[in-house]
């Protein structure tokens, strides 16, 4: 789970997609094929090499009055096509903290 | 408790309509992210994995009960209903959005609270003991020098773009509650022998990834001196502090590389510079903040009222009373512990009904007046001890008056890889267990006083270099894994722990700790041989065996 | 890049001087801090005036022999994340006396005008044109310091003991 501030390089070991924080509430929003934003992950742009994941972070930072603190995050493309977090760090995002929350919402 | 006069008022609502100019400039993409986080953060504002988190300052960690009232307000409608207390006086919202936080913290100010500096490379809040002016047998209330100090820091022209962030604690007791050591400056109150007061000052503590114990820079700077004495430092740290690397540009590395001497000559030559200067402090100005300070109107009670006498036949009260009520200076007075780190939840959390339902306590109880100490609990500071059972009966309700403080469940932890962005692994669900497997308190006063402390990374916001038992999450190809170190502590005989050994897996800790208290349990002279002298008599060999022999 | 001086945009009289830029023969110049040094008197001689632009992490008490003769002193914020110049600022008016302008150059933005105003600064190399517009404006922000520096303004500190003798005086 390493920190995306420390994400010198770009080096892509498989799928990836590109995430971030919207900027004008901070929700968990991933980059989408048609340069939006989804805070849906099936929505997501995948790229399957470094190029591809140099070009779609790119494109993704310039766009920082949609969101901000984008990076390159790892995530399973299953055979059915579904599209799963790659990491807890990832999985966290998605789906929200592992312990139950104090108040409800 | 401090009132804020229309000139502190003025100010926080100018830095309100300021910050809101600067987040409609963000929104409408006038300002880029790379300009505007450096603003964000100066207001308390970070990004979080699922959001924004607000940093609201708590100074020196006193609370009015209308102040809390407007925590639990902002709780309930920017926010998720409940709120983080951290270890240095701050309170943390982990929802909020961006284009709210303006109305938040105006919201905020109309009660005198800010965010102002709660994150940024600027001096942070100041931090002092949260039993300042209870306390038997303090000096003098350090609230009112960190009144002082935090009106100098706020906004200073030349200290607001340090290398680095910088933390400043007071304590005036013999028994640092303020964890003074750990700090990038560390002012403990004293008297000379003409009995003038002053400080010790200390510099270049700090946890993270290089953890340093503060040390003594000079052994007494008078009071009218010492923001002169604290200028001279940061002017020193402010032009020659490393900024080439955000690991080495923290003070303590400056006062490390240099050495104390140099350092400390630096700093002299500048003092000599500027302390006969406008940075003087005569007695008005300090009798003025202190004429704000308000202090209740105390009875004369008697020292054991039939109340409290009665109560005593039931052993949970008896067993509350024991553990979280402490002596006050005054006479049928007591200070009341607040625990935030019941069975099985998040250390340090409050909802917003708690919240509102400890400010209605502290109206009745204890003079509208509320605590926040660095351990992550908060204290009623007045409570007449004639009204200790009815508001133990109250707290009860509320879920906060689990009698753990101080011990194996008083676990400081921070937000770890649930929330915070540069975590690599989770601290919460290791402190949930741990508060489950230690939850019964007969076995926790067995044990006896041990804290644990809880990072997700190696920045240590849950302080496990100080922990008697620290614990730290790293990440090892892909996985949670846990670097265990005892011995650690925080007050006035400030130590780093030592390693036991490899790290252990996330399901594992709770066993490790377990093995280390039986591993004390049967090493300790006699029973009131804390864990923490056991450890120091024996050092880590013993419980390193104890915990790897089956593993 | 927009000059604000005296709280209004206006015309940069000053050329900035490279390290390896031929010396023009007239007008005001500023002059980096290296090249001046080497050279100091032959540059204090000639007609025109003369400033030195003088980076953050060199020692502002080498320049003191010269202050009296200099126009200008241009001080730097590589970003402005960077603080080191606010406390040249500051020595250069505080403890130094320099009267001559004080000029922020670099990475120069709008929310540390206030800031650098109280450090010293009387002069902005300003980034943006829309930052430099709203100077004034932006310069008003506040009306409540803490800290006294050598810009005068009055501390709360100060007006606390002003309203309480005032206040005083009456009863």
């Amino acid at each position: 789970m390493t920190s995306p501030l420390e994400q010198k390089k770009i080096r892509i070991a498989g799928t990836s997609v590109v995430t971030a924080n919207r900027t004008w509430d901070g929700a968990v929003v991933y980059r989408t094929a048609s340069k939006g934003w989804s805070a849906d992950l099936s929505e997501a742009a995948i790229v399957r090499n470094s190029d591809e994941a140099k070009a779609l972070l790119a494109e993704s930072v310039a766009d920082d009055v949609g969101a901000v603190g984008a990076y390159i995050a790892p995530v399973q493309v299953g055979e059915d096509g579904k599209v799963e977090p790659g990491n807890l760090r990832e999985q966290i995002r998605r789906t929200g903290v592992t312990i139950g929350q104090p108040a409800q919402v | 408790m401090y009132a804020y006069d229309e000139i502190d008022r003025t100010l926080v609502n100018e830095r309100v309509s300021e910050f809101r100019d600067q987040v409609k400039r963000r929104l409408s993409g006038e300002l880029t992210e790379d300009e505007f986080k450096l603003l964000r953060l100066q207001n308390g504002v970070y990004l979080q994995l699922h959001a924004y988190m607000f940093r609201v300052a708590i100074p020196y960690g006193t609370l009015a009960s209308n102040q809390l009232r407007a925590l639990a307000h902002v709780a309930r409608k920017y926010d998720r209903g409940y709120g983080h207390f951290t270890t240095r006086q701050n309170i943390q919202f982990n929802w909020i959005k961006l284009a709210e936080l303006p109305d938040a913290l105006a919201d905020l100010a109309e009660v005198g609270i800010h965010a102002m500096q709660t994150s940024g490379n600027n001096m942070r809040n100041v931090t002092s003991d949260q039993w300042a002016g209870v306390a038997p047998g303090e000096i003098e209330d350090p609230r009112i020098w960190s009144e002082l100090i935090r009106q100098h820091t706020t906004l200073h022209p030349e200290f607001s773009f340090l290398p680095r962030k910088f933390k400043i604690a007071i304590t005036a007791s013999d028994h640092d509650r303020a964890a003074i050591k750990i700090h990038d400056i560390g002012l403990r109150l004293i008297k000379n022998e003409k009995g003038e007061t002053g400080f010790e000052v200390l510099v270049g503590g700090g946890l993270g990834r290089t953890p340093f114990i503060a040390k003594t820079i000079k052994h007494f700077v008078h009071g009218r001196d010492i923001l002169s004495y604290i200028e001279a430092i940061l002017r020193v740290y402010n032009q020659y502090g490393r900024r080439d690397n955000i690991y080495k540009a923290r003070i303590k590395i400056l006062v490390h590389e240099l050495g104390i001497e140099k350092f400390s000559r630096e700093v002299e030559e500048e003092w000599q510079h500027i302390r006969n200067s406008s940075l003087q402090i005569d007695d008005e100005v300090i009798e003025d903040i202190r004429s704000r300070f308000t202090y209740p109107a105390y009875e004369k009670l008697p020292h054991m009222p039939d109340e409290l006498r009665q109560a005593a036949a039931d052993p949970d009260f008896e067993a509350w009373r024991r553990n979280s009520v402490a002596p006050h200076k005054i006479q049928g007075y007591s200070i009341v512990t607040i625990s935030l780190k019941p069975t099985g939840k998040p250390p340090g959390d409050a909802t917003a009904e708690q919240m509102d339902a400890l400010a209605d306590l502290a109206d009745k109880y204890s003079f509208g007046e509320i605590r926040v100490g660095h351990e992550q609990n908060l204290a009623l500071p007045h409570v007449a001890k004639r009204d200790l059972p009815a508001l133990w009966k109250a707290l009860d309700k509320l879920g906060l008056a689990t009698p753990n403080v101080n011990l194996i469940t008083d676990i400081i932890a921070c937000p770890g890889l649930d929330y915070c962005s540069l975590a690599n692994a989770r601290s919460i669900p290791i402190a949930q267990e741990l508060t489950r497997r230690f939850a019964n308190h007969e076995l926790a006063n067995l044990i006896g006083r041990l804290h644990i402390n809880i990072s997700g990374c190696i920045n240590a916001c849950g302080h496990h270099h100080v922990g008697h038992i620290g614990i730290l999450g790293v990440e090892k190809n892909g996985e949670e894994v846990y670097q265990i170190t005892i011995g650690g502590r925080a007050d006035e005989s400030a130590a780093l722990g030592n390693l036991i050994g490899p790290g252990v897996k996330f399901d594992e800790v709770a066993d490790v700790v377990e093995d280390i208290v039986e591993a004390y349990l049967a090493l300790r002279e006699r029973p009131e041989e804390l864990f923490i002298d056991t450890v120091k008599r024996l050092g880590v060999e013993p419980f390193k065996e104890r915990v790897y022999a089956t593993r | 890049m927009p000059l604000v001086n005296g709280g209004k945009i206006v015309d940069d009289s000053f050329v900035k001087l490279a390290v390896d830029t031929p010396l023009p023969e007239g007008g005001d110049i500023l002059v980096p801090a290296e090249r001046f040094l080497g050279d100091a008197e032959a540059f204090l001689a000639r007609a025109g005036k003369v400033g030195v632009i003088w980076p953050n992490n060199r020692d502002i008490d080498e320049l003191v022999p010269y202050l009296g003769r200099l126009a200008a002193v241009a001080l730097v914020f590589p970003t402005f994340r960077d603080g080191r110049a606010y406390s040249q600022a500051r020595l250069l008016r505080e403890r130094f006396n320099y009267r001559g302008e004080v000029r922020a150059t670099g990475q120069v933005l709008r929310d540390q005008f206030v800031f650098m105003l109280r450090a010293g600064f009387d002069a902005f190399d300003v980034k943006k044109q829309a930052d430099a517009e709203a100077f004034m404006q932006t310069a008003k922000r506040y009306s409540v310091f803490y800290q006294p520096t050598g810009d005068g303004r009055i501390t709360a500190l100060h007006r606390r003991m002003q309203l309480r003798h005032s206040e005083g005086v009456g009863t």
